[in-house]
Parts: C-alpha cells; sequence; structure tokens
C-alpha cells in the first residue's frame, strides 16, 4: 500500500458517494452517501499521514507532522458522528412532518 | 473729514436698519402705531444725519478741491470677503456729489413716504408687517448708493429688489399684486444676471472691483482689448459693460424690460411712491451715472444708453396718454422720465479731442433730483385721491377740486413741475437735458426728448383735469375730502410740493458747478467746458412754447370738449386700442414665457429627466432583475440539482485552472 | 482655555463615539418610552453640537499654520494603528474644510432631532437610526486614513435605507432602493479608486497625509481620477447621476431629507476635493474639463426641472441638483477662489437646503400635502413659517445677505479667472439664477400668497420645537451670508495645501 494506493480508494469512495448523493431519492441513502465522501476525505488524511506529503525536493515544501493527519482524523470521524446524529434527529422531524423521505419533495428552499 | 460726519455717516445707514429689526422683530407685531411712529422717527432721524453728513461733505471735502480734486472720499470702509491680492469686497461708505445728494433725497422721501404711511395704512390689519419692510427698502437703497465698490452695490442692489418684492406683493391675497411682485423680482433678476456677469468681467479684468478703481482710466485701458477669436471676437470693454449696464436697464425699467414697472403700483401707494421717486428705478441711472467714467470709455455703450433712454421715454409717453389707471398713467410717466434720465446720460462721454462732455451727465443727475420730489409729490397725492374715491379709475374720478382743495394745489404744483414750466422744477432739469442734446448734436436724442416733453404736457394735462375738473363721476367721489384722510397725510404732500416748486431754482447752479462725473487728472481740462451751459439760446422759448400749447390741447379735449379717458366699447380706433394694450408686449412676453420657454425647456427638460435619465437606470435595474428572475429558475429547491451545478462548477473550474497553465 | 493635544483628540473622537454610544445605549429602552428617547437623543446631539463647538473656537482661537508645502496640517490630530496587518491606522484630525462641514453637519443632526419630534411610530428605531448615520458622517468627516474614511462613508447607507423605508412616504421602497443602488454604485467606484492609491503607493499606505506627498504614475492617475471623483460626485449629486436623490429627499422622513441634503451629499463633494483632488492632482488637470460641462448641465438642467416640480420636496431636491452643481463648478476653477467657494457653497447648501426641507415638512404635517397647486394663502395662518419660507427661499435663490450669494460669487469669480471653457460655464451658470429665481418665487408666491384656502386658519403657526431648528439654521445662513470673512480666510488657508499640490 503506498500513498497512490490511498488516493485512489479515496477517489473511488468519493465518486460512488458523490454519485450516491446526487441519485439516491431517500434522504437516508443520501445522508449514508454524504458519510462515504466524508470517509473518503479522511482516507486522504491518513494516507498523507502515513506516506508524507508530496515531494517537491526544496526546501519550502510543506512538512506536516505526521501525527496532526492521524489525529484530525479521530476529531473529524468524532465531529461526523455528532453531524450524523443531528442529521438523523432532523430527519426524524422531517418525516413527522411530511410524512416521507423523498428528496425530490423536500424542494421548499426554491426561490 | 471730521468724527461728525463720519458719525453721520454711519448713522444714514444703521438707523434704517435699525428700525427694520426693531419694527420687524418686535414692534411690528404687538402695536402698529408704536412701530409706525418708531419707523418715522428713526427716518427723520437719518434725514437729519443725512444732512449733517451732507453738511460736512461740502465743507470738508466739495469747497477743497485742492485736497480732493475729484471731490470724492472714502468715509470709512470695512472688509466683507477678500479674494485676492486686490480683489476685495467691502461695505464702505462713498462720498462724492451724487452719493451725497442721493442720501438726502432718499432719507428726505422715505421720511415722508413713511409719515404719509401712518395715515395710509391706518386701518390695515397687516400694517405692522409694512414700516420694517418700508425702512428695510430704505436701507437697501441708502447702501446702494453710498457703495464703494460693484460688489457692495450688487449686495443692496439684490436687496431692494427683494424689498421691492415683498412690498409690491404686500397685500398678498390679492392674486394681481403676488403676480405683479413676482414679476418685478424676475425681470429684474433678469437683468441683474448679466449685471453679475458684467460685474466679475470688470473686476477679475481690471484687477479690483472699487469704484475709484474701475473708474479710473487705467482700468479701461486693461479692459479695452479684443478676446476670442473668429466669430467670437469682442471688444472685453465694449461687452462688459454693456453686461452692467442690463443691469441697469432692468431696474430702470428701460424697454423691453419696463413690463414690471406699471405692474408694480399693485403695492400700497407709499411704496409705489418710494419705487418710483428715489428708491428702485433709479438705482440704474444711479449705477450708470457711477460707472460713466468707464462707460464713456467705451465705444458704443453710451450710444446703447442713449437710444434705449430715447426709445423708451417716448414708447412710455405715448402708452401713458391712453391709460385709464391713476398709478398706471403716473407709472408709465415714470418710464417716461428715465427714460430722458437715461437718454441724457447717453449724451456724455468723450467729444472729439478727449475733453468729457459733462452737461449731459450733470443734467441727468439734476433730473433724478429734482424728479424724485415732484414724482413722489405726485404719487402721494394720488394716494389721497384713490382714498377718497375708493377706486384706481380715472374715470371714477372727477371733479375733486373743491374736496380735495389742498392735493389739488399740490398736485398742480407737481403737474407743472414734470410738464416743465418755468419755474418749477422740472423746467430746469428738462431744459438742461434738452440743451446738452443740441450741443453735443444728438439731434435724434433732441427730437425724441422735445416730443416726450410735450407727450408729458399732454398727458399730465389730461391726467390732473380729468381728475380734478368737470363732474364728479362716481358716488364714492361725491363724498372724498381730504381733511378726512387727515393732517398724517396731507401734510407731507405739502412738505413735497415747496421742494416739487422751488429746488430747481435753488439748485440749477450748485449742479452744475459740483455734480461732475468722477475724473482723475488728465480728463480734468474737459470739464471747464460744462460750465458756460447757462447760456439762452432759442430752446428755451421753443420748449415752453410747445409745452404749452400741449397743455393747451390737453386743456382744450378733456376740459373744454369734456372728453371722456377712453373710448367706450367697440369705438375704439385700431391704433389708440395697441396703445392702450401697451403695444402688447405683456402679452408678447406671456407668449414667450407660457408657450416657448416652459413648452420647449422646461417640459421638455422634466420629460427628458423623468423618461431619458431615470429611466436609464429603470431600464438597467430592470435588466438585472429580469436576469435575476432568469437565474431564479435554477434554485428550485432539490438539494441534489444544486449539488450537481456546483460539482459541475468545480469541474469547470479545474479546466479553467488548466487553460490558464 | 488650554487643552492638551490628547484631550481634544479624544474629543474629536467622542464626535463620533457619542452618538454611536447613544444608539447603543437607546437599543436599551423600552420601546414605548417615546419622550424619554427623543429627550436622550437631542440630549447626545446638543452635547454633541456643543462639542464641536468648543472644538471651532479653540480651532479659531489657534488654526493649525499651514506651512505652505502640500501636505495639510491637522489640528487635533491622533494618529493610531488599527489595523497593521493591512497598514490601516485610526488618524483623525481636522483642518477648516471638514470642522466647518462638521459644524454643518452638528447643526443639521441637532435640528433634525427636533425637527421629528413628532415621530410617534417606532420612534426607537428612528432615533437609533439616525444616531448611526450621524456617527458615520462625523466619523467620515474626521478620518484622515482612506480606509476608515470608507468605512464610516459606508456606515451611512444602511441606516438611510431603513429609516426611507420603514419611516417614509410615496415610493419610498423603491426611492429607498434606488438611492442605495446608486450610491453603492459610487462607494464600488472609491474603493476600487482607494485600492488604487494603497498599491500604487508604494508604501502600502491608506493614509492621505502620507499618500498627497507620493507622485502617482501618470497613467494610473488618469483612471483613479474619474473613478474617485465621480464615485464621490454620485454621492455629491453630480448631473446625470443626480436621480437618486429627488426620489430619495421626497420619500424620506423631514428629518432624513435634511440630513441626505445637507450633510450626506457634501461627503461627496468632499470626497471630490479631499480625496480624489487633493491625492490626484495630475489625472485632475485633464478630466476636470469632463467634470465641468457636467457641473454646468446639472446647474442649469435642475433649474430648469425644478420650475416644473409640483411636489415642493421635488422642486427642492432639483435646487439641490443646480446648488450642488454649482460646487462642482467651484471645484473645476482649479484656482483658490473656486475652491473656497466650493468649500463655501457645500456650507451654504447645507444650510439652505435643510431649512427649506424642514419647512416644508412642518407645512406637510399641517396641510397634509405638498403639492404646489393644493396651497395657497398660507402666509395667514402660519406667518411665523411663511417668514422662514420666505427668507430661506432668499437665500436658495442667492440674495446677498445670505449664505447662497457669497459662495455663488465665489464660485462665480473663480471660474471667471479660470480656463475659457470655465469662463463660458459660469456665464451660462450666472444665467441660472433668473431660473432660480423663477421657480423659488413659484413656489413661494403659490404656497404662501394668494387667497387664503378655507379652513386653513385653524391650522396653527409653528410650535416652539418646531421654531428653534428654523431660527438656527437660519442664523447660520445669515452670519456665513453677512460676515463670510473670517470663514472664508481660515479656508483659503485649508485650501491652500490642495492647491499646491494641483500646481506642482
Amino acid at each position: 500500500m503506498n500513498l497512490m494506493g490511498c488516493l485512489v480508494l479515496s477517489v473511488a469512495l468519493f465518486a460512488i458517494g458523490a454519485f450516491g448523493l446526487l441519485t439516491r431519492r431517500n434522504i437516508i441513502a443520501a445522508l449514508l452517501s454524504l458519510e462515504l465522501m466524508v470517509n473518503a476525505a479522511l482516507i486522504n488524511f491518513v494516507g498523507f499521514s502515513r506516506f508524507g506529503g508530496p515531494s517537491t525536493g526544496s526546501g519550502t515544501a510543506w512538512h506536516m507532522d505526521s501525527q496532526a493527519g492521524s489525529l484530525f482524523v479521530l476529531f473529524a470521524v468524532a465531529v461526523t458522528a455528532a453531524e450524523m446524529a443531528l442529521a438523523l434527529a432532523i430527519v426524524i422531524a422531517l418525516y413527522r412532518q411530511r410524512k416521507s423521505l423523498d428528496l425530490r419533495e423536500l424542494d421548499s428552499l426554491h426561490g | 473729514m471730521d468724527s461728525m460726519t463720519t458719525l453721520a455717516s454711519y448713522g444714514v445707514l444703521i438707523l434704517p436698519l435699525l428700525s427694520f429689526l426693531l419694527t420687524g422683530l418686535w414692534l411690528g407685531r404687538k402695536n402698529w402705531i408704536a412701530s409706525a411712529c418708531t419707523a418715522t422717527f428713526l427716518m427723520g432721524l437719518t434725514f437729519v444725519l443725512a444732512v449733517i453728513l451732507a453738511l460736512g461733505y461740502r465743507t470738508q471735502i466739495l469747497l477743497h478741491p485742492e485736497l480732493y480734486p475729484s471731490a470724492t472720499s472714502v468715509a470709512w470702509e470695512h472688509s466683507w470677503m477678500t479674494f485676492g491680492p486686490g480683489l476685495a469686497a467691502h461695505i464702505g461708505f462713498y462720498l462724492d456729489p451724487i452719493s451725497v445728494m442721493m442720501v438726502v433725497v432718499i432719507s428726505f422721501i422715505s421720511f415722508l413716504v413713511h409719515f404719509y404711511s401712518i395715515g395710509y395704512m391706518k386701518g390695515d390689519k397687516s400694517a405692522g408687517r409694512f414700516f420694517p419692510l418700508l425702512s428695510f427698502f430704505s436701507f437697501s437703497m441708502l447702501g446702494l448708493v453710498v457703495s464703494t465698490n460693484l460688489i457692495q452695490t450688487f449686495f443692496f442692489w439684490e436687496l431692494v429688489g427683494a424689498a421691492s418684492y415683498l412690498l409690491i406683493g404686500f397685500w398678498y391675497t390679492k392674486p394681481s399684486a403676488v403676480a405683479a411682485s413676482k414679476k418685478a423680482f424676475i425681470v429684474t433678476r433678469f437683468a441683474d444676471a448679466f449685471f453679475l456677469m458684467g460685474m466679475l468681467v470688470v473686476g477679475t479684468q481690471s484687477g479690483g472691483f472699487d469704484f475709484l478703481h474701475v473708474n479710473d482710466p487705467a482700468a479701461a485701458v486693461i479692459l479695452n482689448r479684443s478676446v476670442g477669436t473668429g466669430m467670437f471676437a469682442f471688444n472685453l470693454l465694449s461687452v462688459s459693460t454693456v453686461l452692467i449696464y442690463l443691469g441697469a436697464w432692468g431696474k430702470s425699467a428701460m424697454f423691453p424690460l419696463h413690463v414690471w414697472l406699471p405692474d408694480a403700483m399693485e403695492g400700497p401707494t407709499p411704496v409705489s411712491s418710494l419705487i418710483h421717486s428715489a428708491t428702485m428705478v433709479v438705482a440704474g441711472i444711479y449705477l450708470t451715472a457711477r460707472l460713466f467714467p468707464l462707460f464713456a470709455a467705451a465705444e458704443g455703450t453710451l450710444r446703447v444708453v442713449e437710444f434705449t433712454g430715447a426709445f423708451t421715454a417716448l414708447f412710455a409717453a405715448l402708452i401713458a396718454c391712453t391709460q385709464t389707471d391713476l398709478k398706471r398713467i403716473l407709472a408709465f410717466s415714470t418710464l417716461s422720465q428715465l427714460g430722458l434720465m437715461m437718454l441724457s446720460l447717453g449724451l456724455g462721454g468723450s467729444s472729439e479731442g478727449g475733453a468729457v462732455q459733462t452737461l449731459a451727465y450733470t443734467a441727468s443727475m439734476f433730473h433724478v433730483f429734482t424728479h424724485a420730489f415732484f414724482k413722489s409729490l405726485l404719487f402721494l397725492s394720488a394716494g389721497i385721491v384713490i382714498h377718497a374715491i375708493h377706486s384706481n379709475d380715472i374715470r371714477d374720478a372727477g371733479g375733486m377740486r373743491k374736496s380735495l382743495s389742498w392735493t389739488y394745489a399740490a398736485t398742480l404744483i407737481a403737474c407743472l413741475a414734470i410738464a416743465g414750466i418755468w419755474p418749477f422744477s422740472g423746467f430746469f432739469s428738462k431744459e438742461e437735458i434738452l440743451q446738452s442734446a443740441l450741443k453735443g448734436g444728438h439731434y435724434i436724442a433732441l427730437a425724441a426728448g422735445l416730443l416726450t416733453s410735450v407727450l408729458t404736457a399732454f398727458y399730465m394735462s389730461r391726467y390732473f383735469i380729468l381728475i380734478f375738473h368737470g363732474t364728479k363721476r362716481s358716488h364714492a367721489s361725491e363724498h372724498g375730502h381730504d381733511a378726512h384722510e387727515g393732517i398724517l397725510m396731507v401734510l407731507p404732500v405739502l412738505i413735497l410740493a415747496v421742494p416739487s416748486a422751488l429746488i430747481g431754482w435753488l439748485g440749477k447752479d450748485f449742479f452744475l458747478a459740483h455734480i461732475l462725473p468722477y475724473t482723475a487728472g488728465a480728463s480734468a481740462a474737459g470739464i471747464s467746458e460744462s460750465h458756460e451751459s447757462g447760456s439762452f439760446s432759442w430752446l428755451v422759448p421753443v420748449t415752453s412754447i410747445l409745452i404749452m400749447s400741449a397743455i393747451g390741447a390737453g386743456w382744450y379735449f378733456y376740459g373744454r370738449k369734456k372728453w371722456s379717458a377712453g373710448f367706450s366699447e367697440g369705438q375704439e380706433p385700431g391704433w389708440y386700442r395697441v396703445l392702450r394694450n401697451k403695444f402688447y408686449v405683456d402679452e408678447f412676453y406671456g407668449f414667450l414665457v407660457r408657450k416657448v420657454a416652459a413648452r420647449f425647456v422646461a417640459t421638455p427638460a422634466n420629460w427628458t429627466e423623468r423618461k431619458i435619465i431615470n429611466g436609464a437606470f429603470d431600464e438597467t435595474s430592470g435588466v438585472f432583475r429580469r436576469l435575476a428572475i432568469r437565474l431564479c429558475k435554477f434554485q428550485n429547491g432539490q438539494v441534489q440539482v444544486y449539488l450537481s451545478v456546483a460539482l459541475l462548477g468545480l469541474y469547470a473550474l479545474y479546466w479553467i485552472g488548466r487553460m490558464v497553465h | 482655555m488650554c487643552f492638551h493635544d490628547s484631550i481634544t483628540s479624544c474629543m474629536l473622537t467622542l464626535t463620533w463615539v457619542l452618538p454611536l454610544a447613544s444608539a447603543a445605549v437607546m437599543m436599551l429602552f423600552p420601546k414605548d418610552r417615546s419622550g424619554l428617547i427623543r429627550w436622550f437623543t437631542l440630549t447626545a446631539n446638543g452635547i454633541n453640537l456643543a462639542l464641536i463647538v468648543l472644538l471651532s473656537i479653540l480651532f479659531i482661537m489657534h488654526p493649525p499654520v499651514q506651512t505652505g508645502g502640500t501636505q495639510t496640517v491637522l489640528a487635533f490630530s491622533a494618529n493610531h494603528a488599527w489595523f497593521p496587518l493591512l497598514n490601516i491606522r485610526y488618524h483623525i484630525g481636522v483642518d477648516a474644510i471638514s470642522l466647518s462641514l462638521m459644524f454643518l453637519a452638528g447643526v443639521i443632526v441637532f435640528c433634525g432631532t427636533l425637527a421629528s419630534w413628532q415621530i410617534r411610530e417606532r420612534t426607537k428605531e428612528f432615533f437609533i437610526l439616525l444616531q448611526i448615520l450621524a456617527a458615520g458622517v462625523f466619523g467620515s468627516f474626521i478620518s484622515f486614513d482612506l480606509f476608515t474614511f470608507f468605512v464610516f462613508n459606508e456606515l451611512t447607507l444602511i441606516p438611510t435605507y431603513l429609516l426611507i423605508v420603514m419611516f417614509g412616504s410615496g415610493r419610498k421602497e423603491y426611492a429607498a432602493m434606488k438611492l442605495n443602488l446608486m450610491l453603492m454604485g459610487g462607494s464600488a467606484l472609491i474603493l476600487v479608486g482607494i485600492f488604487g492609491l494603497f498599491f500604487s503607493s508604494g508604501i502600502h499606505s491608506f493614509d492621505m497625509l502620507e499618500l498627497s506627498q507620493i507622485h502617482f504614475d501618470r497613467s494610473f492617475q488618469l483612471w483613479a481620477f474619474p473613478a474617485l471623483f465621480l464615485g464621490f460626485g454620485i454621492l455629491g449629486n453630480i448631473f446625470p447621476f443626480h436621480i437618486w436623490s429627488p426620489d430619495g429627499h421626497s420619500s424620506a422622513p423631514t428629518a432624513i431629507s435634511m440630513f441626505l441634503a445637507g450633510v450626506h451629499m457634501k461627503l461627496g463633494s468632499y470626497g471630490c476635493l479631499r480625496i480624489a483632488m487633493y491625492l490626484l492632482p495630475e489625472g485632475c488637470r485633464p478630466w476636470m474639463n469632463v467634470f465641468l460641462v457636467l457641473a454646468v448641465a446639472g446647474v442649469i438642467w435642475g433649474a430648469f426641472v425644478a420650475i416644473k416640480q409640483k411636489d415642493l420636496k421635488y422642486m427642492n431636491a432639483y435646487s439641490s441638483v443646480s446648488h450642488c452643481g454649482l460646487v462642482f463648478l467651484g471645484l473645476a476653477a482649479l484656482n483658490s477662489i473656486g475652491l473656497r467657494g466650493a468649500v463655501m457653497q457645500m456650507l451654504a447648501h447645507g444650510f439652505i437646503a435643510p431649512a427649506v426641507f424642514c419647512i416644508i415638512g412642518m407645512i406637510y404635517t399641517r396641510t397634509h400635502t405638498r403639492l404646489i397647486p393644493q396651497m395657497s394663502g398660507l402666509m395667514a395662518s402660519m406667518p411665523f413659517l411663511s417668514v422662514c419660507f420666505v427668507l430661506a427661499g432668499f437665500a436658495a435663490l442667492g440674495l446677498p445677505g445670505m449664505a447662497g450669494f457669497a459662495a455663488e460669487l465665489n464660485i462665480f469669480m473663480g471660474a471667471f479667472g479660470s480656463s475659457s471653457l470655465a469662463k463660458v460655464g459660469a456665464g451660462l451658470a450666472v444665467l441660472s439664477i433668473i431660473i432660480t429665481a423663477v421657480y423659488i418665487l413659484r413656489g413661494v408666491n403659490a404656497v404662501l400668497h394668494g387667497p387664503a384656502l378655507e379652513g386653513s386658519h385653524q391650522l396653527g403657526d409653528a410650535t416652539f420645537a418646531e421654531k428653534v431648528p428654523l431660527v438656527m439654521l437660519l442664523s447660520c445662513i445669515l452670519v456665513l451670508g453677512l460676515y463670510p470673512g473670517p470663514i472664508s480666510t481660515l479656508l483659503d488657508h485649508a485650501i491652500q495645501p490642495i492647491l499646491n499640490n494641483l500646481n506642482r
């Protein structure tokens, strides 16, 4: 496993997530897809943290502390969990009101 | 200058101002009698100070030509605003023969008019508002005549205009008075704009606004140059003096800017008296006289002055013969007399050899002087007649000789004076004007002057006879009696009758000796030429005979044959209708203002403002609004669509980044 | 009386802090205590006016001595770092120009508070917004840092919008939006110009006094000058970008009309002089002919359009267009008399136009109309207001003895002493005084004179609270008109550095 493998995995996950987010009509499924996208980003973090940043060879290349990426991921997982709890709470509230979880019907934001 | 004279010169300006403030801010609203008495008293005091000033001026300056070769001095001067080196505006007090003469005349007549107004305004519920304005009017005119520089002149010039606006429109509920006040202000303002322009040109180009500077031949030399190119090349001196003269043109109501003056009689009669004799209209003549040396240096300007004067004199005299409103007749007679004064000023100037022809100048100032007395007398006595018959129409008067005996006598004196019968004052001044026209070889002006004199004699006898002789024509005229009007109104009239009769006799030699235009150095040689003017010539008997016969004609038609004041409905011939309608000048202006100016300038401007300029803004914002409405379509509330668009945007950015690299 | 420098500069800061603080305090007031709110505002503005008067006295006693160079010497100045990263400084101070405009603003805000005495609904919001507006203006006039100037300038826009929309009349939404859009457009131009100055100076400074010493690249000046001048010119009512003002004025409540015409517009012409012309002298000369033409066009255009207006407020608004055109004519003369005249005209118009708006507002509260044809003979029922109206009208038409004449005389004289195009422009502008007389007298005669309307005798004259602002404004007009000598000398000194920079 090298950095490229991580990145390919991350891109694949991100693409699947994005596709799901844009196409799924069920709001829960869309949220799951969203979670996939977040995790794709987190894989990036982990990858860079483990294998280092792109080396440009010059002294000015940014050098992160290798621990920082992992820390970020842990932090982000916690935040995402909280986010999801919030999102699901909203979804439940929404379902109680609308009796539907179809994204196409939730268009009250239109101008 | 001793301190007494200086003090008097301050007092002459401060007292009327004090009267204005005192009566305007405080007394006028409480008690009109108190305000009237205060104003009259302060005005009387002003007159006393004016006399002290004149005596001081005479003993200390006029009789010391070795100290004051041009008899000119500045009593005091305070800086008002400074514009640059040499360019400054002052408020000062200019002492020279004509300013002192005007101060005396204005304060005298203003005092009498104040006095008269106590009787005249009795019973008018807005009398408390009248006296402050009257004092303010006098103050403005006094400030104008003592100006030391053009800016001060303009300053007070405008104040005179504003005061006359307020006084003409004094009875503000009367639509005709309101219209007249507006007309007076706007017509004179029209002229003032040119005055301002000319003044600024003269001041900035010659490097000073002071009369002592502007009237110096050096200033004329600086100004006497050609500016502009091609079609727009003109002589700066000629143009600027004509521009300044345009201001005088409007203020002194020369044709065709005369239209405001006959309407100005919508104001209370004392105001008309003041406007027509000592204040307002004389300002234009005074300005022309004040700048006479500058005007004389300019080629053509004096000719313009001469011909406007001559034309106005004749034009107004013709109209005066047909009017039926008492005050309107007098108004046109004022116009005609002002024309004579202007004409006379225009006769001056340098003849061949460089000598300044000053007789005409002196004659003009002399006529201003005598005219002030008899014209205010005419108006004040007309006021008594109007009070007696409760009408302005001469056809309602008639046979008032018995009932208004004092007024009758006074009016007779004034009529003889204005007609120019020896030994009344008008004779002397008018004779001087005609003499100087003859001597200068201005035969057109002479003819105009003669004809005007004849017409004046005719319409004044018509005026006099129709009011006082014949039968009483209206119910009101049965009861009128000048004793009813009380001593307050009759006394000023009687006082004024004295100078109207005699002042010419006394003043003649004095004027010829002292009232000369400001001359600096070199041109003083030309002055001696004017002194021999007193000599007898054929002109005196000829004019006298002509005037007598005109009076005779007036008496014959209106006294003997009992002509009425005008033709009855439908019988008047065309030429008479033209005259009666004042050559339709008013109608022409009405057309010009309502039809041309309003329809072709203001209305299109307003339309352009609304439709084009504002329209452009509305249209621009409309484009954005429509664009926004289009773009709103994308905002359909579908989160997934938004996201797709965002991703597409990201992709587009990526490509743009690629292309830039 | 001798004050330490830091005290006076604190007083200067207080002039904008005080209104802002009073606005903050008023937020805590219960909203039904409108009497308390009114008196509180009046007290705050009274103290502020007293502060400015005190500063003016100190200034007159010890005017800063201009060195004869190109850098303005400020009085009561303070210069602190505010946001050092971008080199934004809190640089305040005054010279005669800004101090006289401060005085103007102080008087107008005070009078405006009194003129809003009768506001009964949402009093709290009204006065809070008014105070924020005032803070913005005071802050702008004392700022000699472009960034803080801009921030204060922007601070005035939003309250103006809200005040017109919430308290206005007529097509108020349209008017408020138009006003804000146009002024924001002007601000955008100003912002571009300010950043241009910041980056082209080479010293990365917003400080006006430092920038005035920089010789900017000519090609930069040539594009930055019109951006800045036009940006401020829109606010200063330059033709043909004046169209926000007639609608804005006539929809706004009385105090806001007074404020817009008296102070807000002056901020624009002040910016034109202080920033565009002072900092970019080389760009100024070639462009000035364009603005001269616009100025003269505005003078004549405003006057002609005013003739046709039926609404008194519109009439006065177009008269403002005409009078503000004169300000620009004075600026375009590019000589000391003209510039001085321009500043004096800012002051004169700053007192006259609000006086007229104030009177119109008072007449409106009685007759409930502003349309000229619907009024007649008010002189009989409200003599005090009528006399004030006549006086203010005379002042507007440039009667000597009133502020307008003193200013116009300078402007005309300056223009006559300038280029030949300016001479022609001055000639045309002089003729506008005729048209001015026409519309002013038309308004005055139709409204005050003529037969009194039925029932008009019960309308009643001005109350004491209404007399105070009128007397104050008219006294300022008269003092400035009767005795313009001292202030014109003070202004001369203040203008000298700007002029030296222009002639460099």
